[in-house]
C-alpha cells in the first residue's frame, strides 16, 4: 500500500510538471500576444495621433487590466479588444496542474503517515504546491494572472530540482521532528514564502514598468497591458504584508519549538540567523514605504532582495551551512 | 524613518557573517577547528569578534542604536496618540470634493439636522468616533474617525519589541544552563558540583538551584528495522527517570523525550543526546581491582560507533590509560577496518588501545574525561606496537601484555540468553538542564508583537465626513460624503460609498439618479 501510494505520488508529480509546462508555455504565449496587440494597436494610434504617445503610455500605466486600456477615450483610433484566450487556457491548466500536484502531496503524506515536509524533497514538493495554491487563491481577490509565467516557471524548477536531486524514500520521522510544531511552524513558513514570492514577482514587474515609463514607452510591449508601477507597488505591498505577518509567526513558533526541542528559544543557529535576516529585510521594506525617497523602485528592490534571501535560506543555507536544521539526509 | 530603515538594513547585513563563520555560542568545536584549518585568518577574524558576532561590540551597537531610535520615535508618537484618543475628530474640511470617494446627492424634503443626525447614528454604529460641526454657511456636518487601533497596534508592536529585548537580556543574566551525562541506574543531584559543564548568567546565584534528585532508570532507543531505506534510523528515544523532591525518599516516575522536556524544580530538563556506557573493570598487575565503572562513550556516527577513554590512576605499578572504540553491531569493512552497521547491540565489540605511564592527572591542570594525553605514556597494545588492540565482547576478560593486569568488558545483563546482548551495555542519556526565569515574558512580548503587527497592518484608519448643505432654492439639502485614508487603506472608497448608500437609504433618497 505504501509503495503504491509513493509511486502514485511520484507519477502525479511528473504529471503536474507536464501540465505546468503547458501552462507556462501558454502564459508565455499570452505575454507574446499582449506584446503583439500593444504593438499593432500602438502603431495604429501613432500613425493617426502622434501627440497621444505619451498619453498612451501614461494611461496604460495607470489603468489596471487590458480591458480598461482598450477603452481609453480616443475616438479616432479605438483599440480592438485584447483577446485573453491564452491566459484563460493557461490559468485553467495551472489549476489542473495544481490539483494533480496537491494529490501528489496528499498521497505522499498518507504513505508516510505524517506531514510531507520533513526533508528537502518533500518541502519543495509541498511548498511549490502551496505557492501555486496561493497564486490561484489570490485571483479571487485581485487579478494578477500576468504573474502566471513566473509562478508556473518557479514551481516547475522547484519540482524538477527536488525530484531529480533531492529525492528520498519514505522514512520514519526522526525523534527531533516528532512535534506538532513541525506542522504549524513549517506550514506557516511556506505560506509566508508563497506571499513573498508573489510580492517579488509584482515588484519585478513594477520595476519593469517604472523603467518603461522612464523610457517613454520603450521596453517590453506587453507591459502596456499590465497595471502601472504605482498600482503594482500597492499590490506588492499588500501581498508582502501578509507574508510578513506569516513570517513573524514562523519566527515565534520556531522559537517556541526550539525551546522544546533544543532547550533554548534562540541560539543563532544558521537557519535562525537567516530567518532573522529575512524578517529584518522585510521590516525594512515596510519602513521604506513610509520613507521619502524610498517609495517606488527602491522598496521594490528590497522586496526582491528579501525573497532572494528566502530562496538562499532554503537552498544554500540548507545545503552548505552547518546548523541544527539539517535532518534526515536532506 | 530613514534612520530606522538604515539601521534595519545594516542589522540584516551585520547578521550575515555569523552564519558564514562558526560561532562560539552555537558551535564551539567548529571555532576550534577553524583555528586549526585557518591559522592565519582565524586570529584576524577573532580580533573583530567574528566568532562572537551576536554579542560583538559592533552588532550590539547596531541593535542598540536601532532600539534607541525606536524608543525616540515611539515616545512622542504615544503622547500624540494619547491626545488623539482623548480628543474628538477634527473639523470638517470646507471642501470635500477633492477627497477620496466624494459623492454628492440632492435630498429634497429632508432637513439638515435630521440628515446629520441619521448620519451620526450610522457612523457611530459602524465604530466611528463622531463629532458634529456647524459650518460657516449654515451647513451641518459629521466628522468621523475610526481605526485608532491601527496606531495603538503599531505602538504595541514597537514597545513589545523593546520588551522582548529587555526580557531576553534579563533571562540571560539570571539564568543558567548545564549539562549532565547520566548512565542507566545512576542518579543526579541538582547541585553545582554534579554538573559536567555549567554556564551561569552574569547575575547567577547558586541559591536558585533546587536540590532535587533524579535517577535514570532506563533509556530506551527504538530504531527502524523494517524499512530498508531507513534501517537503523532512530524512531524514538525515551529516558525513564524517577524524580525526588528535595529531601524526599519516595520518587515520582517521569519521562523525558526529545521534543518533550521535563519541567522540574524551576528547571527544564532536555534530552539532547545518548550513547553507550560500557562497564569496564581493570585489574592491575597485583590482581587488585583498580577500576570498575560504566564509561560513557561518545557516539561518532549514526550507527553509534563510539569513542571513550578509560583512565586508571590507581593501577600498580604504573598508571594505565586506554582509548576505546565501541561497535554496537560490529562488522568489518573491506579494508579490514572495524565499523558498526546498526545502532542497536546486535554484536557489541569493544576495542582498546592500552597505554602505561603518567596520566598527567597530578599536574593540577583540568583534564577532559573524554580525551587522553598520551605524550608521557607508552603504548603497550595498539596500532604502533606489536601487540594489537584488545578486542572484547561482553563478559570477556583479557590479560594485558607484560603482566600489567587485565581488562574485563562486563556484561550488564549476565542472565540474558547467550545470543541476546541487547542489554549487555548500559546506555547513557545526556541531559541539558536550563533555567531561564524570563522566557515566559519573552513569549508574552512575542505574542504582543504579533498582535500589534496584525492590528497595525490590517485595521484601516480613516476619516469620513457627511455634510448636509441647505439648498437655497428648494426645501431640502445637498448631501456630501468623502473620506480620508490615514495610512494604507485600499478599501476607503468602498467604505465611503457604503456609508453614503446606507445613509441615503435611511433618508429615503435615491443615491444614483
Amino acid at each position: 500500500m505504501t509503495d503504491l501510494l509513493v509511486s502514485s505520488s511520484l507519477i502525479a508529480v511528473w504529471s503536474a510538471m507536464g501540465v505546468y509546462t503547458l501552462a507556462f508555455i501558454m502564459f508565455t504565449l499570452d505575454l507574446a500576444k499582449r506584446s503583439a496587440w500593444a504593438q499593432e494597436t500602438g502603431e495604429a494610434t501613432r500613425s493617426s495621433v502622434t501627440a497621444s504617445r505619451g498619453q498612451l503610455a501614461g494611461a496604460g500605466g495607470q489603468l489596471a487590466g487590458a480591458r480598461a486600456t482598450s477603452t481609453i477615450d480616443r475616438p479616432d483610433a479605438p483599440r480592438p479588444p485584447l483577446s485573453l484566450k491564452f491566459e484563460r487556457i493557461a490559468f485553467a491548466l495551472t489549476v489542473l496542474g495544481w490539483v494533480v500536484h496537491t494529490a501528489a502531496v496528499v498521497m505522499r503524506g498518507i504513505a508516510q503517515g505524517y506531514v510531507p515536509w520533513s526533508n528537502m524533497f518533500e518541502f519543495s514538493l509541498t511548498a511549490s504546491a502551496i505557492i501555486v495554491g496561493v497564486f490561484i487563491g489570490v485571483q479571487l481577490w485581485q487579478n494578477i494572472r500576468f504573474l502566471g509565467a513566473f509562478i508556473t516557471g518557479f514551481a516547475l524548477i522547484a519540482l524538477g530540482l527536488a525530484t531529480v536531486n533531492f529525492y528520498v524514500d519514505v522514512k520514519p520521522l526522526p525523534p527531533a521532528l516528532q512535534s506538532s510544531w513541525l506542522v504549524i511552524h513549517v506550514f506557516v513558513a511556506v505560506l509566508g514564502t508563497a506571499f513573498f514570492a508573489l510580492g517579488a514577482g509584482l515588484s519585478v514587474v513594477q520595476l519593469m514598468q517604472a523603467r518603461a515609463a522612464a523610457a517613454k514607452g520603450a521596453g517590453l510591449k506587453f507591459l502596456q497591458t499590465l497595471p502601472g508601477a504605482d498600482a503594482l507597488e500597492n499590490l506588492a505591498y499588500r501581498v508582502v504584508v501578509v507574508g510578513f505577518v506569516f513570517w513573524t509567526f514562523t519566527l515565534i513558533a520556531g522559537a517556541i519549538w526550539a525551546e522544546r526541542a533544543w532547550g533554548r528559544y534562540w541560539g543563532w543557529d544558521t537557519k535562525e540567523v537567516w530567518t532573522f535576516i529575512i524578517w529584518t529585510i522585510f521590516a525594512g521594506y515596510l519602513h521604506a514605504r513610509a520613507t521619502r525617497g524610498w517609495r517606488g523602485s527602491r522598496s521594490a528592490w528590497l522586496s526582491i532582495i528579501g525573497f532572494a534571501a528566502v530562496l538562499f535560506n532554503f537552498t544554500v543555507v540548507n545545503l552548505f551551512f552547518k546548523g541544527l536544521h539539517a535532518y534526515s539526509g536532506l | 524613518m530613514r534612520t530606522a530603515l538604515f539601521l534595519l538594513l545594516l542589522l540584516a547585513i551585520a547578521a550575515v557573517p555569523g552564519s558564514l563563520v562558526p560561532q562560539r555560542s552555537s558551535d564551539p568545536n567548529g571555532v576550534l577547528q577553524y583555528f586549526t584549518t585557518n591559522p592565519e585568518l582565524a586570529p584576524v577574524l577573532d580580533a573583530v569578534q567574528a566568532f562572537d558576532v551576536y554579542t560583538s561590540a559592533w552588532f550590539s551597537a547596531i541593535y542598540l542604536l536601532l532600539f534607541i531610535s525606536l524608543i525616540g520615535c515611539v515616545i512622542p508618537r504615544t503622547m500624540h496618540h494619547y491626545r488623539a484618543l482623548r480628543g474628538a475628530p477634527p473639523k470638517t474640511p470646507a471642501r470635500l470634493s477633492r477627497l477620496a470617494g466624494f459623492t454628492s446627492v440632492e435630498a429634497p424634503g429632508v432637513g439638515a439636522a435630521d440628515a446629520v443626525e441619521s448620519a451620526r447614528g450610522i457612523l457611530k454604529k459602524s465604530g466611528y468616533r463622531v463629532r458634529l460641526f456647524d459650518g460657516p454657511r449654515g451647513e451641518l456636518s459629521v466628522s468621523a474617525e475610526r481605526g485608532y487601533l491601527r496606531e495603538t497596534g503599531n505602538l504595541v508592536f514597537h514597545t513589545a519589541l523593546v520588551g522582548v529585548l529587555v526580557s531576553v537580556g534579563i533571562g540571560g543574566g539570571f539564568g543558567y544552563s548545564g549539562q549532565k551525562v547520566i548512565v542507566e541506574g545512576d542518579s543526579f543531584a541538582n547541585v553545582l558540583l554534579s554538573y559536567e559543564s555549567f554556564l551561569p548568567g552574569r547575575f547567577f546565584d547558586d541559591g536558585v538551584l533546587e536540590p532535587y534528585r533524579l535517577s535514570l532508570d532506563e533509556f530506551s532507543a527504538v530504531y527502524e528495522q523494517e524499512n530498508p531505506a531507513a534501517r537503523g534510523q532512530p524512531v524514538d528515544f525515551t529516558a525513564s527517570v524517577t524524580t525526588y523532591a528535595p529531601g524526599a525518599t519516595t520518587g515520582t516516575p517521569a519521562e523525558i523525550k526529545v521534543n518533550d522536556p521535563l519541567r522540574l524544580g524551576g528547571n527544564d530538563i532536555f534530552l539532547l543526546g545518548n550513547g553507550y556506557a560500557p562497564i569496564i573493570t581493570v585489574r592491575d598487575g597485583e590482581g587488585n581491582v583498580a577500576f570498575s565503572d560504566a564509561v560513557p562513550f561518545l557516539p561518532q556516527d549514526s550507527n553509534l560507533t563510539s569513542i571513550g577513554v578509560v583512565k586508571v590512576p590507581d593501577a600498580l605499578p604504573e598508571q594505565i590509560g586506554m582509548i576505546g572504540f565501541l561497535y554496537p553491531s560490529q562488522t568489518e569493512l573491506e579494508t579490514g577496518a572495524l565499523t558498526s552497521n546498526y545502532p542497536d547491540l546486535l554484536n557489541p565489540v569493544l576495542s582498546l588501545q592500552v597505554f602505561t605511564g603518567d596520566l598527567g592527572l597530578d599536574g593540577g591542570i583540568p583534564r577532559s574525561v573524554y580525551s587522553l594525553d598520551t605524550d608521557g605514556m607508552t603504548e603497550v597494545a595498539g596500532r604502533t606496537v606489536d601487540t594489537p588492540s584488545i578486542q572484547l565482547r561482553p563478559g570477556e576478560t583479557i590479560g594485558l601484555p607484560d603482566g600489567i593486569g587485565s581488562v574485563t568488558f562486563e556484561n550488564a545483563a549476565p542472565d540474558a540468553p547467550a545470543d541476546d546482548l541487547s542489554n549487555a551495555v548500559p546506555r547513557f542519556a545526556s541531559l541539558d538542564i536550563h533555567r531561564d526565569p524570563s522566557q515566559g515574558w519573552v513569549l508574552v512580548f512575542a505574542i504582543l508583537v504579533l498582535a500589534g503587527l496584525l492590528t497595525s497592518l490590517f485595521v484601516p484608519r480613516r476619516r469620513v465626513w457627511v455634510k448636509a448643505i441647505e439648498s437655497a432654492d428648494a426645501d431640502g439639502v445637498r448631501l456630501e460624503y468623502a473620506g480620508l485614508a490615514r495610512g494604507e487603506d485600499p478599501a476607503l472608497e468602498r467604505a465611503v460609498a457604503e456609508i453614503a448608500e446606507r445613509h441615503s437609504q435611511q433618508l429615503g433618497v435615491k443615491l444614483n439618479p
